[in-house]
């Protein structure tokens, strides 16, 4: 009895996300390698691709971070050909490290803009071209009725948006489907050597429609993503001695 | 009522051409040579070289033995043909129809044309001093029939203007070589005396056809007016323009609209029957007041789709101010190409950078916040971090090279490197600690030392070791020291950038 009316729910809970719009894979297989913990946070346990992304960062050196774990992203979204747009208002982001997390960086267009409302129309007329695999945009700030266009702009057209907030200070509500943080971890390098290993982050999941928050640590190593758990190595750090390679 | 016809002769069209662009060839003797089996003959020659008795068809040899010094160009094949074409399309301000006849006159129709310049005279007047101006030296004659006109222009001291009742006579004391005949013949009527046209034009004719063969007749009587000569006009290029008047004065936006609207209609059909597509589209609105307003679009791809063009002038409507209204509105197509066909479009590859849907999107943006902020990145065989990659504007260009993925390069890199404090740095290891914006890091971990030297070619300066380092909170940078470890504290550090 109890048995049947948990698999009643769980089909009506199942229609309800397909009606709002977020639609199961066929297999049980997930969309990104190695993200599995993380996309298990989602409803239906997939990583919702129509959808408007935030990501929160303060310091240089998590937007740095964060532009990795995108660029990670945008590899599995890019296959076959796919182009993307990232819009800012100064260029820092540097094409040829975008090669080692997989993209082909003549398939990025960079569009640098002079003011931040042309950030937020340029990405808003982005979004509504069905042949971009995603778009990503580096704001300082976005308020509630324009994180809500972006996000309609998006359940029609089905591109994936990405938001870079550099000015996380100022949190507000948000209409996007999550909010992510994602800062540097310190890296293990394989069996001893010496130097740093591979990059590694902290990705933390502050808020999601309709699923789980939580934090993961996650590596990029050999092309794609793998989780990271606590104890793996033996090798012990030591703060005075230095190593390089 | 007969024709009438004008002739101008370009006595010396590509050395005129050459002086125009060399102006200090102006009174210097020079020719113009091209190769003809093993040996350069002279094609063309300048004025003053002409009176010094180089003439076409000498060899370069022995007009260098006349003058020494002589300067010898190189003709270039066609460039006559092209400079009559251009100057054909000029001359259409005088006349619908004109003819180019080779190597260097132009024949034109001017029938019905001339009351609109002040009569006949006045007519080839002002197209000699236009082209004088211009700084072509020609001569002209005005007759009933194209070779009488020829003759004219040719052969006769000044400018000639033939009327009607005189064409026989006009013709009499020209040369025999003023009726455009081959050297055959015009060498059997030198030979036999017969210098000028007057000497046999009334001689039987069954007797000229006997010695000299028909052409001679056929030219004769194409002069006299006896045979129809026919022109073939030179077809000049419509122009890509359509014009929208309106009885009233429009004043709203939705007017503006519906006029671009109608235009483009118009326009893209016209396109479309051609196969072409444009790339520069350029509005003029006519106020009431006398002002134009001009807005012009430009697209990646060649585009005949009313809906996107229309979608980019859509951005540029409020700049359109109206005051008392616009009576007349204009589209011209400045820059129009061939389009693709659709079948070519379905086989090849319609995703990634050729997607017709992204092309547009840029379109759209460009009208908005300029072309000039898309960019995309190509590499380029420098190893110098801030000039490894260049910048194109079009989604075709491809590199030529692959991206590097043997070096690791930040994630982010600044525009210019910042100086950082190190301390206790040494040699060939990198720094233990760094102060950068007031904070304090100890490193951990480092890889390094990348030694990228100046390109000496390009720019003056240090080499830079870079080293990747790591913190104590796990933040990666890259940093590098200028120049070699010298042991003293002065010594230069820089942050260039982070690392993911």
């Amino acid at each position: 009895m109890h048995g049947a009316r948990k698999d009643i729910i769980s089909e009506l809970k199942k229609s309800i996300l397909r009606l709002q719009g977020f639609k199961p894979l066929a297999e049980e297989k997930t969309m990104f390698n190695g993200l599995d913990a993380i996309e298990r946070a989602f409803p239906n346990s997939v990583f919702p691709t129509g959808a408007m992304h935030e990501f929160l960062s303060t310091e240089p050196e998590n937007a740095a971070a964060t532009g990795g774990f995108i660029a990670g992203l945008l590899q599995t979204l890019m296959l076959q050909d796919g182009t993307c747009l990232w819009i800012s208002q100064s260029r820092v982001v540097f094409p040829p490290a975008l090669k080692a997390f997989g993209i082909e960086p003549d398939h990025v267009i960079f569009i640098d803009v002079n003011r931040e409302r042309d950030v937020l129309w340029v990405m808003e007329e982005a979004l509504k071209c069905k042949g971009l695999a995603a778009v990503v945009g580096e704001l300082r700030e976005i308020n509630f009725t324009q994180s809500r266009r972006l996000q309609l702009v998006v359940e029609k057209s089905g591109v994936t948006g990405f938001i870079l907030r550099k000015d996380a200070n100022k949190l507000s509500t948000t209409a996007c489907t999550a909010r992510w943080k994602i800062s540097p971890l310190a890296s293990v390098s394989e069996e001893g050597l010496p130097g740093l290993g591979f990059p590694r982050w902290n990705v933390e999941l502050l808020k999601v429609r309709n699923g789980n928050t939580g934090q993961w640590k996650v590596q990029w190593s050999a092309g794609a993503f793998s989780p990271v758990s606590e104890v793996i190595s033996e090798i012990v750090i030591e703060d005075v001695q230095l190593q390089t390679g | 009522m007969p024709g009438r016809f004008v002739c101008i002769w370009f006595c010396h069209l590509t050395t005129d051409w050459q002086v125009l662009r060399r102006p200090d060839l102006k009174n210097i003797p020079f020719v113009f040579a091209a190769p003809d089996h093993g040996r350069l003959l002279i094609t063309s020659s300048s004025p003053p070289a002409l009176l010094q008795g180089l003439y076409p068809g000498m060899a370069v040899a022995d007009a260098k033995a006349v003058i020494p010094g002589l300067e010898v160009i190189d003709e270039v094949h066609g460039r006559a043909e092209k400079l009559l074409k251009g100057l054909a399309e000029w001359c259409i301000r005088y006349t619908p129809v004109i003819s180019m006849h080779l190597p260097d006159s132009l024949i034109l129709d001017a029938s019905g044309c001339t009351h609109l310049f002040g009569g006949e005279q006045a007519y080839v007047d002002e197209i000699i001093r236009r082209l004088a101006q211009m700084g072509y030296t020609v001569k002209a004659g005005m007759a009933n029939t194209i070779g009488a006109a020829w003759a004219v222009s040719h052969f006769s001291t000044n400018t000639t203007i033939v009327k009607t009742s005189d064409l026989s006579r006009a013709l009499v004391p020209l040369p025999a070589a003023a009726l455009r005949l081959e050297q055959t013949a015009l060498q059997r009527l030198q030979k036999l005396g017969l210098r000028t046209i007057g000497s046999f034009i009334t001689m039987p004719r069954s007797a000229l056809r006997r010695r000299f063969g028909q052409h001679l007749l056929l030219r004769l009587d194409q002069a006299l007016g006896n045979e129809d000569e026919n022109l073939e006009p030179v077809k000049l290029p419509e122009p890509y323009h359509e014009r929208l008047p309106s009885m009233e004065a429009i004043r709203t936006a939705t007017g503006i609209e519906i006029a671009i609207q109608q235009l483009l209609q118009k326009a893209c059909d016209r396109l479309r029957k051609e196969n072409k597509g444009l790339r520069k589209a350029l509005l003029r609105c006519y106020r009431v007041d006398g002002k134009r307003i001009e807005v012009g679009i430009g697209t990646n791809r060649p585009s005949s789709s009313v809906t996107h063009l229309f979608k980019l002038f859509e951005l540029k409507i409020p700049t359109i101010e109206p005051a008392l209204g616009i009576e007349l509105f204009t589209l011209d197509l400045p820059k129009v190409e061939e389009m693709p066909l659709v079948q070519e479009m379905m086989w090849g590859k319609d995703s990634g950078l050729n997607d017709p849907e992204i092309a547009e999107l840029l379109d759209r943006l460009a009208g908005k916040v300029g072309p000039e902020t898309i960019r995309r990145y190509l590499p380029v065989e420098h190893h110098w971090p801030e000039r490894s990659i260049r910048v194109v504007s079009s989604l075709k260009d491809k590199s030529a090279i692959e991206w590097r993925t043997d070096k690791q390069r930040p994630i982010q890199l600044l525009p210019k490197p910042a100086t950082i404090e190190v301390t206790a740095p040494i040699p060939d290891y990198p720094p233990m600690m760094f102060r950068y914006q007031g904070k304090l890091h100890t490193i951990r971990k480092a890889d390094g030392p990348e030694r990228i030297e100046r390109e000496w070619w390009m720019d003056h300066g240090e080499h830079r070791d870079y080293y990747q380092v790591e913190d104590e909170e796990g933040k990666r940078y890259w940093l590098f020291r200028s120049g070699h470890y010298t042991g003293d504290q002065g010594q230069q550090w820089f942050i260039h950038g982070f690392f993911a």
